[in-house]
């Protein structure tokens, strides 16, 4: 463990590890794809209709994967229900069971209409167990006329309308854990929970540009343009925001010359200057920045195949970005001693209990939900048309 | 319809029992082990609502031999790497240079080192947890592990704090820390099980130089009480208004 400078004695351990890193990227992820869904869902951006199911699908499993880290990092995770029985309701963190419970029903309740028509088809179409539990997923509801598929549309409207600030909370949320301990000038400030929610819905964005283009890719289908297109003009204005909120933070703490500065500065400039100014300030934000604008702006010139793989690439940058944020916020709030004056070393362990390992486990899991509910409510429908037309072709 | 209600019944005591939980340390560390087998005159007697204690350190006369952190590992079984008090080394330049240093939380006194300045002042400052009374620590336990004690003593319920580490991250003064041992939070109580039963902390008795005192707010004519009212006296980084009850004497600005 290297000291520099006088850290106070308990200070030696950095007790909010990579899991505390990993459970703002992952709620990132679920506010993110569930404000695309929202903007094709309630501000009809219809060019957006391929990522429509997607976006939800996603949000719905990072939400699920989202208590994992958390429980991970506990010293008690047996006792993680307390949180319900004695909520200490000045704790903004007491609120994380609420806001995570309203989050699921509403995203429950929208999944099912939204999946309402295809459900039931399903139901009549197939046998057996199959059958039985598709009947039991429509929760006895069958009525497909033009009427009832208006309420439901209304319905969903309504929702993913309630989705926004819900979305908006439980990201602003976890800013707001940060932002509002003022024993730490790295996180107290009241931009955090904004900077927070802008880089949760780049990241959301992000990450439908990249499975989006991995899974037709793997099915050998075309890519559509348009969505493309319009996905990555929200990447570049989202983008744009929040690494000016995030520089902006950063300039006002510089100008203010606060003493908080003396720790800030000396940190950027030694402790974080790989994660921070290499990877989250330059690979991480002006790459991404620089390919974007490419495609926003000469978007009429650019081939499919170009427009494509800037898209993709612009797009993984800002995944590797956020996560550079996250660990740039939670591991270097904790890197200076509260004594202001001495720093402090983490390098996690590939096999401890919060180590690497655990966090790719953590990362994998909700890809692997994704997947497998990908194949109870398809997230394409065109795909299985085009299965059935490749089936159905040689008759 | 009998059974219905007594199971009803139980149901509804295992819920108020669950809320009283979050009271279980005091209820246990009143009643419990360490009382039942001496108890005193002075425990049976003893009334939270009656004390207000408040703790005052005179820096000028810490000789930095670190008795008291030994004493409270020793009382309070303290795991080797962490620390429920500390001493801190000061050496300040004339030009306000400042070099801090604790070796092993001042545990074993401090060996001789040589600052990179010509030393115009040096002195000692033992810390501990400031039992604040507008506490971040407390405010932001999700679960209501983290309480005041009626006397103004904050703890920890270790039969009931999830160890998310969030007090620790909110505590600006780095008083708690998580026991690797119960994997909870974990801090100075000023030994609330010695004085249920009329004694000192163990680091008040262990100070071999009266640096560290012990007082009751709410008796009169207390020596503590008349300190803080008399004396001119300051807290710990007292723009944070945590409202520490904990008070020193001699403090320099180069203290962190
Ligand atoms: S010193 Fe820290 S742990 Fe002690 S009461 Fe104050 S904030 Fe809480
Ligand atoms: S570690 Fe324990 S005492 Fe501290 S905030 Fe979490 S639950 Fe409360």
């Amino acid at each position: 463990m290297e000291l520099s400078g006088y850290s106070y004695p308990n200070d030696f351990f950095i007790d909010w590890s990579l899991m505390i890193v990993l459970y703002p990227y992952i709620t990132g992820f679920v506010a993110g794809a569930f404000i695309v869904s929202s903007f094709y869902h309630v501000f009809e951006r219809n060019e957006l209709e391929p990522v429509g199911k997607l976006s939800l699908l996603c949000s719905f499993a990072f939400l699920l994967s989202a208590g994992l880290p958390l429980l991970n990092h506990l010293g008690h995770p047996e006792r993680a229900l307390n949180i319900f029985l004695t909520p200490n309701f000045s704790s903004a963190m007491s609120g994380f069971g609420f806001v995570y419970t309203f989050y699921l029903i509403v995203m429950e309740l929208e999944l099912w209409l939204v999946y309402r028509e295809y459900i039931v088809e399903t139901a009549r179409r197939s046998r057996g167990w199959k059958r039985r539990a598709f009947k039991w997923l429509s929760l006895g509801v069958y009525d497909l006329s033009p009427e009832s598929r208006e309420v439901d549309r209304k319905a969903i409207r309504v929702l993913a309308a309630i989705g926004i600030p819900a979305a908006c909370i439980l990201h602003g949320y976890v800013g707001f854990l940060f932002g509002a301990l003022k024993s730490n000038p790295w996180w107290s400030t009241p931009l955090m929970p904004v900077i927070f929610l802008f880089s949760a819905v780049v990241s959301g964005i992000a990450l439908l540009i990249v499975i989006y283009q991995t899974d037709r890719k793997i099915h050998g289908m075309r890519i559509d343009q348009e969505c493309v297109a319009s996905l990555s003009r929200w990447l570049w204005l989202f983008m744009i925001v929040t690494v000016s909120l995030e520089i902006l933070e950063i300039i006002t703490l510089a100008y203010e010359q606060s003493e908080a500065w003396e720790i800030i500065g000396a940190l950027l400039t030694t402790k974080l200057s790989f994660s921070f100014i290499s990877v989250q300030m330059i690979l991480g934000s002006l790459v991404p920045f620089v390919l974007l604008m490419v495609v926003v702006l000469m978007n009429s010139y650019l081939h499919e195949k170009v427009r494509n793989t800037l898209a993709f690439i612009a797009a993984a940058l800002l995944l590797i970005q956020v996560f550079a944020m996250r660990w740039n916020v939670v591991i270097g709030g904790q890197m200076f001693s509260k004594s202001f004056s001495g720093f402090r070393q983490y390098q996690p362990e590939f096999f401890e209990k919060e180590g690497i390992l655990a966090a790719i486990v953590i990362m994998i899991a909700p890809f692997l939900l994704l997947h497998l509910l990908n194949i109870i409510f398809p997230a394409f429908s065109d795909r299985e048309e085009a299965e059935k037309g490749a089936i159905a072709a040689p008759k | 319809m009998n059974k219905d209600r007594r199971r009803f019944l139980k149901l509804l005591t295992s819920y108020f029992g669950l809320l009283a939980a979050k009271d279980g340390v005091y209820v246990r560390l009143l009643g419990g082990e360490n009382l039942s087998q001496d108890s005193t005159a002075d425990a049976e007697a003893y009334n939270p609502e009656d004390h207000l204690y408040a703790y005052a350190i005179d820096t000028r006369k810490c000789i930095g031999c670190g008795m008291c952190v030994k004493a409270d590992r020793l009382e309070n079984k303290v795991p080797p790497k962490n620390f429920r008090t500390w001493v801190e080394r000061y050496r300040i330049s004339e030009a306000g240079d400042v070099d801090i240093d604790s070796p092993s939380g001042g545990e074993n006194g401090f060996p001789p080192r040589v600052s990179g300045f010509n030393v115009a002042k040096a002195f000692f400052v033992p810390k501990l947890c400031n039992h604040c009374r507008h506490t971040p620590c407390i405010q932001v336990c999700p679960v209501g592990a983290s309480f005041h004690t009626p006397e103004g003593v904050v703890m920890v319920d270790s039969g009931w704090c999830i160890g998310c580490g969030y007090c620790v991250q909110a505590c600006p003064y780095g008083s708690r820390f998580i026991n690797p041992e119960t994997h909870c939070a974990d801090k100075c109580t000023l030994c609330y099980h010695r004085l249920v039963k009329g004694l000192q902390p163990a680091c008040v008795q262990a100070c071999p130089v009266g640096a560290r005192q012990f007082g009751d707010l709410k008796r009169a004519g207390d020596p503590v009480r008349q300190l803080i009212a008399r004396e001119r006296v300051m807290v710990l980084q007292p723009t944070l208004l945590t409202k520490p009850n904990c008070y020193y004497l001699g403090l320099d600005q180069g203290v962190r």
